[in-house]
This record gives structure tokens, C-alpha cells and sequence, in this order.
């Protein structure tokens, strides 16, 4: 059973899959490559959130689906939720 | 490639339909209360009523044309009964009909009346729908198909399970030589330059910036807040969905990874040849389905998280969600649960190969869950006021 999803292997987040509690190290899928992944959950992630797989820094992109989906804008760990606290569009 | 065999109706084009309808045509509004007359009298047949077809002018006006003239011409149908008030509007619509060679009359109101003209009209129809219940559906190819898709009601599971399995599948159409087609226009904003990317020829991708553009013009000059108020909307928010770069992308993984879209096509314009294609259409379920069924499509795939219940009366649209609530509150309108795939229980190309089933299926008589229960939403484009 897993927890989370990712959609390919040059993704920097996963999505959760049913609600995630902070400090579990949640077991993950790569969908296109069938590869598994686990990680250390920091926060809370809810169903359908986003969870980071590596360290962001301010200014840095975040990747999903294989393409750049918009700018960090606060400091993400991995374990991380990835929302609007930290990811921000490019466009407006 | 092993291209599988499905049943389908051969029509007088060459083109194959995976349905036999007797359809009652309305040119306008006015003639709607005759079209149901009719279907009333001659069991098998299909009224198509709306409410336009009267005053429009320019762009509006051939758009209109387009998708009555399409919606005849469409392979799921076997023959036409047109009826409008006056003969000129309505003998333009049977003449485009008839250029596809299926049997097609037309019948105006004026200088005869309703009752004259729906005994007449009944007469026509009742030829048509026994002929057409005597043709028999011979073995055709896969990629003989011409395949929509749109997804509505979008959640999470949209983007990480049902869009995946359409892309799954329409890679698979492709490979086979099938015709495809997207659109969804407005939801292409923040994914539009890597939409661009994917057009088979750089005029290709400069067709399809100029059709987005034309959108994005409308938005910017009828907008009644800034954008970034409701896109992604408060509920995709709730629900995890950060930028609008990243709902794009969701909602883009319909048209898979591996093909490249041909061409670029107005509202309810025929494809001219297999291959993906770029449809512009609004991303309003029952209008953008309706443009699909005037430009010929025969199958629909359309991705639910949330749970769109819509069909339309010539195209047989099939339903998938991966949200294991929708599947289980609203199992009567989902003909694909691949929920299994949020459990790591299922693979997309699994799920793309149980799709290719339920598209062989339905093809060869399986009722779609919007057919089985009645949904024909027929909803024309309309681009601005009537004169």
C-alpha cells in the first residue's frame, strides 16, 4: 500500500494519496518508472497535497509532471507540504 | 501493431460510426415543437431540440451552420430529418448534410403549418428509421476511429490517475493511425507554451498561440477581478492544486506523451486526416461535447473526479474516475473505476489497456452509463448576441 504518488522520475514532489501524518516515513511510487520511494514526512500532508522530495530554496522551481509548475517563495524541506505558503505561480 | 477489430456502421463516406441514429433536426428554435413531434410518432428516432438559429450573423452564424451540418454529417448517425421555419437557412443545412451522401431530407414550416408538416416530415422519417434498423454493423479497425476527449468536475485524482489513463490511451490511438482531438482552451492557460511544444510543425504551434491569444483577449476584456483570484479556483486549492502552471499540466496529460497534434481546428471543424488534433472549445462540458460530435467524433473519454454526469445524443461519451468516493456514490455514471492506480494497485498502462476495452466495448453495443440513463445534452456555441 502506498501513500503517495509520483508522476515522473524528474519530479521534485509527490502527491499524497490518503491523508499523510507528520513524522512517517511514507512509502511512495514513481508512476512511470514503477520505482519505489520512501520519505520522511515533516508535516502533515493531506489527500491530494503535495509532499517535497528534496530541499528548496527560495527562487528555486518546483517540478511535476515532468514541467516547471511555479516558484518557491519560502524555504521547503523535504518532508515538506508544498502549497501556496511556499510555491507561488510564475505568472501574476 | 496489433490494431484490435470493433464493430462499427460504414456510412456512405467511407467514414465508420459505432451508432445507427435516426435523428429530427431543428434548424431553429421556432421548429423544435415539430422535431419532437415527430420523434413522438416514429419510435427510433431522435429529436435534437435548441434554442438558436434565428438572427445570427458572421462568425456566430457559420459557427451554427458548422455544427448542425456536422451533427448530421457525424458517422454515428444513419439519415437526417431536417425541419425550420423557412427554406432557405433550413435546405442550406440539408445540402451540407447530403454532401456526405447519407439520406437526408428537409421540411419548412411556413405556407404549410405544424400539423401539415409534421405528418410529412413523419412519413420521411419513418423510411429513414426502417432503412437505417436494417443496416448491419460489419468488423472495422480501431484506427478507423475518431476519439474526443475532455475532462470535467476536475479534482487531484484528475490529475494523477483518469487524465493519465485517457494520455495512456490516446499514445496507444495514435500509434494505431485513429484520429484524436483535445481542446479545452481555457484550461490550456499556464501550460500554453509547452502546448505549443507538442504541435507536430512550428506553424502548427503558431496556429494554436493565435487561437489561444484570441481566448486570452476575451478574458482580459470581460474580466471582473484579476485572475489569480479564481484560477486554480478556491475548491482545487482545498483540494491541493498550487498554481495554475500545475492544474494545466493536469488537465494536459490527457493528450499523453508521446504524440505530437497535427493541425488546429475552429469550433466543430472536421479533422482532414488521422492524428491528434487541437480543437478550440470552451471548456463548458455539454457545449465543448457537442462541438466533438459536430466535427465528427464517434467515442468520447471523459475524465471525472468530482463526478460530470453529462452525455450528448449522438456521441456516446465514457466516464473514468480514480476518486474512490465518485465511484462509489455515483457508480451509475462511471463506466471506469481506475481508483486502483491511487493504491499503487494499478498501473497506467493497465488502466490504459481496461479503457481500449471499455472504448471496444462500446463500440460493439455497450450502452454507456450517460446512455443507459438519459443524458442527450445538446448545447450549441453561441460567440455573441443574435441581430
Amino acid at each position: 500500500m502506498i501513500q503517495f504518488l509520483v508522476h515522473e522520475k524528474t519530479d521534485t514532489v509527490g502527491v499524497a494519496t490518503e491523508d499523510i501524518k507528520a513524522g512517517q516515513v511514507a512509502k511512495g511510487l514513481f508512476m512511470d518508472t514503477q520505482d519505489p520511494i520512501e520519505i520522511k514526512t515533516l508535516r502533515d500532508i493531506p489527500l491530494g497535497h503535495k509532499i517535497a522530495l528534496k530541499d528548496f530554496a527560495v527562487d528555486d522551481i518546483v517540478i511535476k509532471y515532468g514541467h516547471d509548475i511555479g516558484k518557491v517563495v519560502a524555504d521547503i524541506k523535504a518532508g515538506d507540504h508544498v502549497h501556496t505558503h511556499n510555491l507561488k505561480t510564475k505568472r501574476w | 501493431m496489433n490494431i484490435p477489430k470493433i464493430l462499427g456502421y460504414r456510412r456512405e463516406s467511407g467514414k465508420v460510426g459505432i451508432r445507427n441514429y435516426t435523428i429530427i433536426l431543428p434548424l431553429d428554435d421556432l421548429s423544435n415543437a415539430a422535431c419532437e413531434a415527430v420523434a413522438n410518432n416514429i419510435k427510433g428516432t431522435m429529436a435534437l431540440p435548441h434554442p438558436y438559429g434565428r438572427l445570427q450573423f458572421g462568425e456566430d452564424l457559420e459557427l451554427f451552420f458548422r455544427t448542425l451540418i456536422g451533427t448530421g454529417t457525424n458517422p454515428n448517425v444513419a439519415a437526417v430529418v431536417v425541419i425550420g421555419i423557412e427554406p432557405e437557412w433550413t435546405n442550406r443545412v440539408v445540402e451540407g448534410i447530403a454532401q456526405s451522401g447519407k439520406p437526408v431530407k428537409g421540411f419548412s414550416i411556413e405556407r404549410d403549418g405544424d400539423i401539415n408538416t409534421i405528418a410529412k416530415a413523419s412519413r420521411q422519417a419513418m423510411e429513414y428509421v426502417q432503412w437505417s434498423s436494417e443496416i448491419q454493423k460489419t468488423e472495422c479497425s480501431m484506427d478507423e476511429l475518431y476519439v474526443s476527449t475532455k475532462c470535467g468536475e476536475s479534482d487531484t485524482t484528475s490529475g494523477l490517475a483518469s487524465n493519465p489513463t485517457v494520455g495512456n490511451v490516446f499514445d496507444k490511438l495514435n500509434e494505431m493511425g485513429a484520429t484524436t482531438c483535445f481542446g479545452e482552451t481555457s484550461e490550456i492557460m499556464g501550460a500554453e507554451l509547452v502546448c505549443k511544444e507538442r504541435a507536430a510543425t512550428p506553424e502548427v504551434g503558431e496556429a494554436f498561440m493565435r487561437t489561444f491569444n484570441a481566448y486570452n483577449d476575451v478574458i482580459l476584456q470581460n474580466k471582473t477581478d484579476d485572475l489569480s483570484g479564481s484560477q486554480p479556483t478556491k475548491g482545487n486549492i482545498r483540494g491541493g492544486l498550487t498554481t495554475i502552471e500545475e492544474k494545466a499540466f493536469g488537465n494536459l496529460q490527457k493528450i499523453g506523451k508521446k504524440s505530437s497534434y497535427v493541425g488546429v481546428l475552429k469550433p466543430a471543424e472536421a479533422p482532414t486526416g488521422p492524428g491528434m488534433w487541437f480543437m478550440d472549445t470552451s471548456s463548458a462540458a455539454a457545449e465543448a461535447v457537442t462541438l466533438w460530435a459536430a466535427s465528427g467524433a464517434v467515442v468520447h473519454l471523459f475524465p471525472t473526479g468530482q463526478g460530470n454526469i453529462i452525455g450528448n445524443p449522438i456521441l456516446p461519451v465514457i466516464k473514468l474516475s480514480a476518486n474512490p468516493l465518485t465511484c462509489r456514490t455515483m457508480s451509475e455514471h462511471i463506466d471506469l473505476d481506475v481508483s486502483p492506480i491511487l493504491k499503487g494497485e494499478l498501473t497506467l498502462d493497465e488502466a490504459g489497456d481496461q479503457l481500449i476495452d471499455m472504448i471496444i466495448r462500446t463500440c460493439n453495443g455497450r450502452l454507456t452509463a450517460a446512455e443507459a440513463l438519459g443524458h442527450r445534452e445538446f448545447v450549441l456555441t453561441k460567440l455573441y448576441i443574435s441581430a
